[in-house]
């Protein structure tokens, strides 16, 4: 609950203003299901003074409030939430502005249009395919017909064509061919020939043809772009909960602002709980810091009045003031951000499938278009004849079935995965995931827990200093407090920062902290441990442990099985390292790594031949995930890293490594299953186009039923998992 | 045969009237909250328009 803390503090910086004073802002909600969460919402906050409206949106989570003047605050919408027992956070207004789906809508309004157009042309081409079979159509009628069908699929294709033709027109600017070109060039040469066929009063018009390619094939754009969008808007609602408001001190007064708007020698308060937002010196107070996200050390590190701190860093258990000393972009994150940047460069070199198959498919099906054309003139067909011909081949080879193939795999794949609480940030993604023959683990917070755990202590003493830690925030009394369960709360409970919480229990007065604040000489400490006494007795030491997930061992077995080997390359010193390899029974491990050398590291696997899967949650793996092959991260990963990873899992099982992967392989073999048809199909279709077999009822047919093939296979429920 | 001249234009409009409705919903952002929509329906007193469209 660290939002909590930001109560009554000036957060005027995320609401957006309009020119008569009225504001805007978004909270993102989590937790809320149902009508009944719905009206206890927005009841209350309409209650508050100052709010003019306020609505609730279920499916992305995000609430809108709308402010009538300057008397209201945000904090009061943020509290007035949290006290309801939701999770909230503010959206920052530039998130806000980039979440609005624009692509989106256009893409639907498109289908819409090509949709309605499919299906009413048909109105006046199936009496004219009647007339293909002999019934009783004369020519007049037959024109008329085609003539009604021209007024309707024309506009409607030019529309519903447009996002093909932008892409098309860009791509040729490139100098490249990508799969919207042979679409463009098909559609418009179809509209051409359909119109010149009508006027000299011919047989053969391909009105319905062009806009129902342009239907099918926007059902496999429009669900492309659902799983990106879908995916995207996921991943910006986790880094929206962790990457919170950052709280300035301007005269003594605290005032909520974005982190981007940080200026070097800025004042900052980061309370217990929140992050580092930038580079900076401590001014005031003294605290521990968890640097477990940025280096992967394990143990905590104590700072006070002007030590030096490093964005991320988790501020653990005192108040602290700093003055920055970098801008969000120029912070520690900066080496990392160029290394990350280079990574996603070689990245965007991969082939997707399916333009690897565009690539094969292009070149043929224009050449065979322009041989059927040469050819069929020179074969004494006339021009006429042989353009006629030459566009049925474009039409009946044009590729719904391959526009399809892919993303109706994809999307079934990741949306069965993301119900088990896996992110997939794009199609390329599970095809490159499903390629992985090496995984790369961090440690802390990947195969272990990322949070101390109680190791070896009695339990009679567990309850006996549970009281105390009951009263404390840090998370080694919450660590024990956890190992005790639920019971009584000491009273008079103190706690001093950096230090530890003193109490009374059962009337004698006790302390639970630091050695030194217990009253023991402190040693040389190795592991992470905290102090325990009543007042003139003997002291109680606990340790504590960042343990292995329970089922890390589990998943590396379950890799091996899947023929991937295993690694682990660590930030943290040798120890727990060396130990944590061996409980989950890994023996190629790498300690003490600098993030250059993590990413050095994948580089090297790399250059072997090697496809590497990351998987690391810190900013010390952010460059190694963005260089590796495929990259997956935790929900509790810092942003710089879930941005980096392809794929995001929350919940606390390592498992949902293996069922990506499985779910990955098998969306390839289904792809690949699909393109196999698509190739078949067309080895069909595109001879009997090229000898005057096809007749727009016949092209109607085949385009349509092959789409309907591939849609099914992509549906078709994965058999294997009925066995399991 | 002339019927087709009053049937088909006629059938077209009524093709392009629910076209034109489809545009109306994605403009009044009827399938911006699905979820919810689902929901308010339960309940009285919860606003149960569609909400104003993102500006």
């Amino acid at each position: 609950m660290s939002h909590s803390l930001a109560l009554h503090r000036d957060l005027e910086a995320f609401v957006r203003r309009d020119d008569a004073g009225r504001g805007r802002f978004e909270l993102l909600v989590r937790g809320a299901r149902c009508a009944g969460c719905i009206s206890k919402i927005e009841k209350a906050v309409r209650a508050l003074p100052g709010v003019e409206a306020a609505r609730l949106n279920l499916t992305t989570g995000k609430l809108s409030v709308e402010l009538a003047g300057k008397i209201s605050d945000p904090g009061r919408v943020l509290e007035t939430v949290e006290d309801l027992g939701y999770r909230a956070c503010l959206f920052d207004p530039a998130e806000a502005e980039a979440a609005q789906d624009k692509e989106g809508k256009e893409l639907a309004l498109a289908l819409g249009v090509a949709g309605f157009g499919a299906g009413n042309v048909m109105m006046f081409t199936v009496p004219a395919w009647a007339g293909l079979f002999g019934q009783e159509l004369t020519p007049a009628t037959l024109t008329l017909m085609y003539w009604m069908a021209a007024i309707v699929a024309t506009p409607c294709a030019l529309f519903a064509g447009r996002p093909f033709f932008r892409s098309a027109w860009a791509s040729l600017r490139r100098g490249k061919a990508n799969m919207d070109v042979p679409i463009s060039i098909g559609v418009i040469l179809t509209l051409i020939v359909s119109f010149s066929e009508t006027l000299l009063g011919g047989k053969h018009a391909y009105f319905d043809a062009a806009v129902t390619l342009l239907f099918l094939l926007l059902i496999g754009r429009y669900l492309d772009h659902r799983l990106r969008a879908g995916a995207r808007s996921a991943a910006r609602d986790l880094l929206a909960l962790q990457a919170p408001i950052a709280m300035r001190l301007t005269d003594g007064v605290e005032q909520g602002v974005p982190v981007a708007d940080i200026r070097v020698g800025d004042l900052l308060a980061v309370t217990p709980g929140e992050r580092i937002p930038v580079d900076g010196l401590v001014e005031q107070g003294a605290s521990e810091l968890d640097n477990a996200l940025i280096t992967g050390e394990t143990a905590l590190a104590p700072v006070a009045a002007g030590a030096r701190l490093h964005a991320g860093a988790l501020n653990l258990s005192g108040r602290l003031v700093m003055r920055a000393t970098a801008r969000s972009e120029d912070s520690t994150l900066a080496a990392i951000a160029r290394l990350m940047e280079a990574g996603a460069q070689a990245r965007s070199t991969y082939v997707r499938l399916a333009d690897k198959a565009a690539a094969l498919y292009v070149p043929v099906v224009h050449t065979a278009a322009a041989l059927t054309f040469v050819g069929g003139w020179a074969l004494g067909l006339g021009p006429r004849e042989a353009l006629l011909r030459a566009a049925a081949v474009l039409i009946v080879t044009c590729p719904c079935a391959l526009g399809l193939a892919v993303p109706a795999v994809q999307i079934a794949a990741s949306s069965r995965l993301f119900r088990r609480g896996v992110l997939v940030k794009s199609g390329a993604a599970l095809e490159r995931l499903a390629e992985a023959d090496h995984v790369v683990f961090d440690k802390t917070g990947v195969l272990t827990q990322g949070r101390p755990a109680l190791i070896d202590a009695p339990a009679h003493l567990v309850a006996q200093a549970a009281p105390l830690a009951r009263a404390s925030r840090h998370p080694l009394a919450r660590a024990l407090a956890a190992e005790a369960g639920a019971g009584p709360v000491a009273q008079d409970c103190v706690e001093t920062a950096g230090q530890g919480v003193e109490g009374v229990i059962d009337g004698r007065r006790a302390r639970l902290g630091r050695a030194a604040f217990v009253g023991v000489q402190a040693g040389d400490v190795r592991e992470t441990e905290l102090w325990f006494g009543f007042e003139n007795n003997v002291k109680i030491r606990f340790a504590f442990e960042d343990r292995p997930r329970a089922d890390a061992r589990d998943t590396i077995t379950k890799l091996r099985a899947l023929g991937l080997s295993v690694e682990i390359l660590s930030g943290d010193v040798e120890g727990p390292v060396r130990d944590v390899a061996r409980e989950v029974g890994v023996s190629d491990w790498r300690a003490g790594l600098m993030p250059v050398e993590k990413a050095a590291a994948i580089d090297a696997l790399k250059a072997q031949g090697r496809k590497v899967l990351m998987v690391g949650d810190g900013l010390n793996d952010a460059a190694a995930l963005s260089k590796a092959h495929a990259s997956m991260a935790p929900g509790a990963a810092v942003d710089a890293a879930q941005n980096a990873a392809d794929l995001v899992f929350t919940g606390d099982e390592l498992g949902a490594v293996v069922e990506s992967i499985e779910t990955a392989r098998e969306a390839r073999r289904r792809a690949l299953e699909n393109f196999g048809f698509s190739a078949l199909y067309n080895l069909v279709a595109t001879p009997a186009a090229m000898f005057g077999l096809v007749n727009p009822f016949v092209a109607a047919l085949a385009m349509s039923g092959s789409s309907i093939v591939v849609l099914l296979n992509a549906a078709r429920p994965r058999l294997r998992s009925f066995n399991r | 045969m002339n019927i087709v001249l009053f049937l088909a234009p006629a059938s077209i409009g009524l093709g392009a009237l629910g076209l034109l409705a489809f545009f109306w919903t994605m403009k009044a952002g009827q399938y911006d909250d699905p979820k919810g929509d689902a929901e308010r329906i339960l309940y009285d007193h919860l606003d149960d328009k569609p909400p104003a469209s993102e500006r």
